[in-house]
């Protein structure tokens, strides 16, 4: 692995995950000489060491890769592109020169403490669990509650077990892969409990993680309580009314000695926002435009960090860009600020990018509020495309063309969900 | 043969035991939980009170002001965290006033000092984000924070360095009254002494119980407190407490030491003293009255609850002194204000000590001193450079959330934690918004190296509260 770290870079990634590979690829396909990559963990890759089940890069490479897989892809990619790589390094903080370089300050246990300048940089960090904190569960505070990505880690990583009969709270596609994962090691997985009345993870987790299985999902039904004072004993769980509100009533208790939580995850942005960058508060992630620069000149950000993605393949593409960007921005090229603005409307959660330029093609990604189907996606009154369904769990991804948006003279592009049947127009 | 027992490493027996390490005394504390601390301790709110809450009719309301007034010297000489940021009690409206005064003037006559009244305008310039329908404070500048498991480690760690002897996990299962003294037997071994000191906090009449004493009952009363997210400190500056009820001081806006926000307690009587449980009620109950206090403050922010109890007895008051049983101490009942009353606690025991025939010999060599962790996420940059020359486990980040070292997780070790829980108390690796998801397996691998223990036989906090299972073996239990 390579470790050196020298002069001035023109892009400096922050983590090395999928979307942290991505934009340092991208950033050196743009021309950029110097980009290095700084990374926590003693290897680049992220979260995809410990997702050694397959289903990874259907998208992006047409072929079925497993998690470490994909990462060891684009790590030998990193090293043929001759990407500086730090591993072992925290980034505790940034600060921006008046001419507009950025001094990453980072700590590793070889070099100390050390500032690192850089013409621009792209923000991976990635994303992590909510935790049990983050929700009410009434109850115990046992030994036993943990993320389903935590589990995760113990299981893939460490070769232990979190526990022998779990129970799972959410479900998130993590949970649904742990689920088989445990079941595969011998584990007893008495059920998943998610709160909504459908499933938070991809339809194809659902089958291949549980239906296959035998493991039963119970939707509208929510933990209300954990038993157990040093560990786990069992759960009350309990379906919800309306109003998502347990319904004691018809409660019921679940052995177990675990409970794994897949409730969510959040864009890790403690970084971004030491930068004062402005966020979104729905994605959880900084606004950036359609070059993917955040609010704060030079400063890009892709993957995890901006809005939370069903799979890695869309997260390497839309790191490969924010890299071409943040490399272009490098070199000197200023593009025009984008003029047009992308906001949500009707069942539309949040957009990302939240601007558009006519200058180019955008790719579009989004989620919906609430599940749909079938129905229509309006672009103001530029597009519309049928779709068999959205559901919140699934992202929505399409194009905006450059020619579409020549005809458009307007400073506001909202983009609705709209039922099927012909629904009203006010356009 | 010991001189003195002590029954629980609470923050109480913590004291005392620190207290009696001054003089040539052989003292043994026995607790039942893997580390101290790890009862009422860690859930308590961690409040300094100035001392005008309590009446001074009372055990509780005379030891406080004393108690309070000891604590910058205890810090100096322990260095745990404690700042003395001053309490408000707020009017939330003109009917509360007379409270107020009645406060101060209670205050005043026990000699808590600088007490003053604010009025609206005063309150909202020194407190912009409180509610501004409160009409009046009473201001009371020596209230403080500290981190009350940091106190008890402190404390311990001090004891023990003076020669106290301390045995965790180490339940008292049952007490024979010998000539001379007690032998308690705890799963491990019997231990003798001469001097027996009940400080069992919840438990603590179930232990004179074991000696046939039935004078006292403690009744638990459960506090549910909620953290709040990093990113609201600095909203309040000082602890804001309402105005008090008989039962409670009421629910509180506690800026800790750290600065983090906490909310609570609530005050619910309960039958099981292992009743550590967070309800909807709880979280209801403290939400819709802090907003009403603070109304940027919501339950969304919230990262962390737990609940503790308080070792409340049918008095109503702290019960300490010798009892019919030669040597037998109760230092039982220690509801709040028992936190800030623990230094005072500590010294009027050794007095009874004294009175029931105990020598008090100060040591010549006694040390006053435990260095206080290092914490890297606390200093400038010059301070963590510094850190990093002389030992570069300071520059790896083990907790991102709190900025925790490598290096401070060894410190926490090399000073006593033996368990996550420990490790998360000493150097607040798994405290922040992540709440232990990045951390828990590297702060797990450093203790098992450290420990040479395997993975699988690290522990939340000792007893049954193992983390992980081996793979493939079923774990019976």
């Amino acid at each position: 692995m390579l470790d050196r770290m020298e002069g001035k870079y023109d892009v400096v990634v922050v983590g090395g995950g999928p979307a942290g590979m991505g934009a340092a690829l991208g950033a050196r396909d743009s021309g950029a000489e110097r980009v290095l990559i700084l990374d926590r963990e003693p290897e680049a890759g992220g979260i995809l060491w410990q997702c050694i089940h397959s289903g990874f890069g259907l998208h992006y490479f047409r072929e079925e890769l497993t998690g470490p897989e994909y990462a060891e892809r684009f790590f030998e990619k990193v090293i043929d592109y001759e990407v500086d790589l730090v591993t072992n390094s925290y980034v505790s903080g940034i600060s921006v020169d008046s001419d507009g370089t950025k001094s990453v300050r980072v700590m590793n246990e070889e070099h100390g403490m050390d500032t690192v300048n850089t013409k621009s940089v792209v923000l991976s960090m990635g994303c992590r669990e909510r935790t049990r904190g983050s929700i009410r569960i009434p109850g115990t505070r046992p030994s036993g509650v943990l993320p389903a990505g935590l589990a995760q880690k113990i299981v893939n990583l460490k070769g232990y077990l979190p526990g022998k009969r779990i129970a799972i709270l959410g479900s998130g596609d993590i949970g649904l892969i742990m689920a088989r994962r445990l079941t595969l090691e011998g584990c007893k997985v008495a059920g998943v409990f998610e709160i909504m009345p459908y499933s938070n993870g991809l339809t194809r987790n659902v089958v291949q993680c549980l239906e296959d299985f035998g493991i039963p999902l119970h939707l509208s039904t929510t933990v209300a309580y954990i038993h157990g004072l040093d560990r786990v004993e069992k759960i009350t769980v309990a379906p919800v009314s309306k109003d998502l509100k347990p319904d004691m009533s018809r409660a019921w208790d679940v052995k177990c000695d675990t409970l794994l939580l897949s409730i969510g995850l959040i864009p890790e942005n403690e970084l971004s926002l030491s930068l004062g960058i402005q966020m979104d508060v729905v994605t959880g992630g900084p606004r950036v435009s359609s070059t993917l620069e955040t609010s704060m000149p030079g400063v890009f950000a892709s993957g995890n960090v901006l809005h939370v993605h069903d799979l890695v393949d869309f997260v390497t593409r839309e790191s490969l860009l924010a890299g071409q960007f943040a490399g272009e921005w490098a070199q000197g090229v200023r593009r025009p600020a984008d003029n047009i603005r992308l906001v949500p409307g009707d069942n539309v959660r949040y957009c990302v990018p939240h601007s558009l330029s006519p200058e180019r093609e955008h790719t579009i990604y989004m989620r919906c509020k609430e599940a749909m189907m079938p129905c229509r996606i309006r672009v103001g009154n530029l597009m519309e495309r049928k779709l068999r369904f959205v559901v919140p769990a699934e992202m929505i991804i399409f194009k905006i063309k450059p020619d579409l948006l020549d005809k458009f003279h307007g400073d506001t592009l909202r983009i609705d969900i709209l039922p099927a049947e012909k629904g009203k127009r006010h356009d | 043969m010991y001189d003195v027992a002590i029954i629980g490493g609470g923050v109480i027996g913590c004291s005392i035991a620190r207290e009696l390490s001054r003089y040539q005394v052989r003292t043994v504390v026995l607790e039942k939980y893997a580390e101290v601390g790890f009862g009422t301790t860690k859930t308590n709110s961690g409040i300094i009170h100035a001392g005008h809450h309590s009446s001074p009719d009372t055990l509780k309301g005379q030891l406080v002001v004393r108690g309070n007034t000891l604590f910058d010297q205890l810090c100096s000489e322990l260095n745990f965290g404690f700042a003395r940021i001053g309490e408000l009690v707020v009017a939330q409206g003109e009917e509360d006033i007379p409270v107020l005064e009645h406060l101060k003037k209670q205050g005043e006559n026990k000699g808590v000092p600088g007490l003053e009244m604010w009025d609206q305008k005063r309150l909202q310039r020194e407190e912009p984000n409180l509610s501004h329908k409160l009409v009046a404070a009473l201001h009371a500048p020596s209230a403080g924070v500290i981190n009350p498991y940091e106190f008890a480690f402190a404390l311990i760690e001090n004891a023990v360095d003076n020669g106290v002897e301390l045995k965790v996990d180490s339940p008292v299962l049952k007490i024979d009254v010998v000539k001379d003294g007690f032998v308690f037997h705890t799963p491990h071994e019997q231990i003798a002494s001469r001097f027996a000191l009940n400080c069992g906090g919840i438990f603590a009449d179930k232990i004179a119980q074991m000696v046939g004493l039935n004078d006292f009952t403690i009744n638990p009363r459960k506090g549910e407190e909620y953290m709040l997210d990093k990113r609201l400190m600095g909203l309040v500056r000082r602890l804001i407490f309402p105005v008090p009820k008989p039962t409670t001081k009421g629910i509180l806006i506690i800026p800790t030491f750290n600065g983090t926000i906490m909310v609570g307690p609530t005050a619910e009587d309960t039958d099981d003293r292992y009743d550590v449980t967070t309800s909807y009620d709880g979280a209801k109950q403290v939400f819709d009255f802090v907003s009403n206090i603070c109304p940027s403050i919501t339950e969304r922010e919230t990262i962390t609850e737990f609940a503790g109890l308080r070792a409340v007895s049918n008095t109503n008051d702290f019960i300490m002194g010798p009892t019919n049983i030669k040597g037998f101490i109760n230092v039982a009942g220690i509801q709040s204000p028992g936190l800030t009353s623990a230094p005072a606690i500590a010294e009027y025991v050794c007095y009874i000590l004294k009175g029931e025939g105990l020598v008090l010999k100060p040591k010549g060599n006694f040390k006053h001193h435990v260095p206080g962790p290092p914490r890297f996420g606390t200093l400038g940059i010059e301070e963590q450079q510094k850190l990093i020359k002389e030992n570069p486990l300071f520059a790896k980040i083990v907790c991102r959330c709190e900025l925790v070292t490598e290096a401070e997780i060894h410190n926490a070790i090399d000073h006593g934690a033996r368990t996550l829980d420990g490790i998360k108390f000493r150097s607040r690796a798994g405290m922040g918004r992540c709440q232990g998801g990045f951390c828990t397996t590297r702060c797990m691998d450093i203790l098992a190296k450290r420990l040479g223990l395997s993975f699988h036989e690290i522990t939340k906090r000792g007893g049954d509260s193992w983390i992980v299972t081996e793979m493939g073996k079923v774990k019976n239990r």
